[in-house]
């Protein structure tokens, strides 16, 4: 019952409070608009190559890949030039057989495009190389056939090659989603997580800051409620919130940005309230070793960024081994984890056992910290 | 003779190294208003502390209604008013007195009445339905003393009730003070208004964790041999120096 008028109480103030509120609903939403135009509107990289004294077909074969523009020059010089006006990201110049490539190297994605677009050049320079060789042969192999032909005076049934072979048609499947599904798909699970830990985990912290510098904790504590009722009263109510802004978050996604969504809309609230709770539970904990709101705000680089780094935002197989146990106890990996799962390959709950038993793991030890941690407060 | 409603029997108490308290004896009886008078810094919030159950005592014990300190349940037939206001400023004033009156238990037909009734002592039934960041420094201070006489508790435990409260006020605070001693119940009370002190009928002089003097004022007074408390207190604290 005590709850339940502590639920109330804090959602009451909560609501009258309408900036945070704004913050937490209207941030998430703006945020995530702004990112999907971010990575869906500047996904290819536009890179133009200066090139000196390579061969005509080479030049051909690089001009017409996609996003790469080619411009020949005569010296090195003029070459060098233009890569540092910027006008070039690349100088590709041949040195005897070999090729020496330049590059201005201040876009690393630019880098890498050409590297690529002029492997892929030179492989299909030399495939067309040897297609013209094949075809002489060809040419020789039924110059020869017609002169044995004569001789013999039968036909050889060679197994006449028909015609140029037809290159093979790539066909596309996609899983999930279809061509246009980018990096912000894939970070979209984990960004709705990072709003809401982030949130619950501020507000939360604050409140209960708040709550402590005023006097009214004290004061709370000096009636017989009991010190697990205030905290999940506390509970409760950011409950409610995480609940609120996860459908918040994920009717934009579905509607606004048009991201397919497999699993069920439920699941996600499910793995987000888990989440939420963590969040509060963490923002309780460390609120009692602030005493003040900036001190509080202290703890986002302590606490907030590293989630971020360590949820998958950034591939977790492409770090040394000893960094990535780290992301062993960063809750928002599991909540990541599973919403992802969800989203994009429609698994249930049952399946997802172990992400959601370790954020129950974090919920209780914190909780159960959070219930003895107010006996700072009173002793009993 | 009646057991009485506070019993601290040779409370001492440090925080880290520094001793708060040395050796705190003293009772609260029935029907009494017991006055804490001390300088600032002197421990009397802790001792308020210790018999709240918010903090234990290093030695020496602390009982209410006979039961030994700390006891969750017993806080609900305490009133505890604290040095700051300890509201929610973005709910009214009503709501603030049904959210303690929720914590303290009470329920039903009693929740309203208790609001109607408290209110009424205060004197704030008609700004009972604005928020209370809106309210008066005086105005915050009585519906906090408001809250703590929700329930009707046997035992009142006001930290500093009247610090930054205007005369006429301080009065008023007074005069229901001494109302709820008459209906029998019980009242421990720190000032460091000298003349507050001569409304109680206990007066337990602190000076460094230690309680100096514990007598009624007049007694007090004909001891020392002087007009006023302040002079007591004075001369007291000067025969211990």
């Amino acid at each position: 019952m005590r709850t339940i008028s502590i639920m109330r109480r804090v959602l009451v103030e909560l609501f009258r409070d309408k900036r945070t509120l704004a913050l937490m609903f209207l941030a998430p939403i703006l945020i995530l608009l702004l990112m999907s135009f971010i990575f869906n509107n500047n996904e290819t990289t536009n890179v133009s190559v200066a090139t000196v004294g390579v061969s005509k077909s080479i030049n051909r074969e690089l001009d017409s890949i996609k996003h790469v523009k080619v411009t020949e020059y005569d010296t090195n010089q003029k070459a060098k030039q233009s890569l540092d006006d910027e006008q070039n990201d690349a100088i590709v110049e041949k040195d005897g057989n070999n090729f020496r490539l330049t590059y201005a190297n201040t876009d690393a994605s630019k880098t890498n495009a050409v590297k690529m677009a002029f492997g892929n050049a030179l492989t299909a320079n030399s495939i067309s190389e040897l297609k013209q060789g094949l075809k002489k042969s060809t040419a020789a192999i039924s110059e020869l056939q017609a002169k044995l032909a004569s001789i013999t005076k039968t036909k050889v049934n060679a197994p006449q090659e028909s015609s140029q072979p037809q290159a093979p048609k790539l066909i596309n499947h996609y899983v999930y989603g279809d061509a246009n599904t980018s990096f912000f798909d894939k970070i979209l699970p984990i960004l709705m997580g990072f709003f809401v830990f982030f949130f619950v985990f501020l507000v939360s912290g604050m409140a209960l800051l708040k709550e402590r510098t005023s006097g009214t904790l004290d004061r709370l504590l000096a009636t017989p409620v009991k010190r697990s009722e205030i905290v999940f009263g506390y509970m409760l109510s950011y409950g409610v919130i995480a609940i609120l802004q996860t459908i918040v978050i994920v009717l934009v996604t579905i509607g606004l940005l048009g991201t397919e969504v497999v699993g069920s809309v439920f699941n996600i609230i499910v793995i987000n309230l888990l989440l939420a709770l963590v969040a509060l539970a963490f923002g309780i904990l460390l609120s009692t070793f602030a005493n003040s709101e900036f001190q509080m705000m202290q703890f986002i680089p302590l606490v907030i960024v590293p989630q971020v780094f360590f949820a998958g935002i950034i591939p977790l197989d492409s770090m040394a081994d000893w960094v990535r146990n780290i992301s062993y106890i960063i809750p928002l990996k599991y909540a990541g984890d599973a919403v992802s799962q969800i989203m994009m390959r429609g698994t249930s709950l049952f399946d997802l056992g172990g992400d959601i038993g370790v954020l129950l793991i974090f919920l209780v030890v914190l909780t159960i910290l959070n219930i003895i941690g107010l006996k700072r407060y009173r002793k009993v | 003779m009646t057991q009485p409603i506070i019993e601290l029997s040779q409370i001492a108490k440090k925080f880290g190294k520094q001793e708060v308290l040395k050796e705190i004896d003293f009772n609260v009886d029935v029907g009494q208003i017991v006055g804490l008078i001390g300088p600032s810094g002197s421990g009397k919030s802790t001792i308020i502390k210790i018999a709240l159950g918010m903090e234990v005592a290093n030695r020496g014990e602390a009982k209410i209604f006979g039961q030994k300190m700390p006891n969750r349940t017993l806080l609900s037939r305490i009133g505890y008013m604290a040095q700051t206001d300890a509201l929610y400023l973005t709910l009214t004033g009503r709501e603030n007195l049904k959210f303690y009156a929720q914590m303290k238990g009470i329920k039903g037909q009693q929740l309203q009445e208790q609001i109607q009734h408290v209110s009424q002592v205060v004197d704030l039934t008609d700004a009972l339905n604005r928020k209370v960041q809106g309210y008066s420094g005086g105005m915050m201070r009585r519906l906090s003393l408001a809250i703590a006489l929700l329930g009707d508790p046997e035992l009142l435990i006001l930290d500093e009730p009247t610090v930054g409260i205007d005369p006429a006020l301080r009065r008023q605070i007074w005069a229901e003070l001494k109302r709820i001693k008459n209906d029998g119940k019980s009242v421990l009370v720190t000032t460091h208004v000298m003349d507050e002190a001569e409304q109680v009928d206990q007066v337990a002089l602190i000076l460094n964790g230690d309680v100096i003097a514990l007598d009624s004022p007049t007694e007090l007074k004909r001891k020392y041999q002087v007009p006023t408390i302040e002079d007591v207190f004075l001369k007291a604290e000067g025969a211990e120096q």
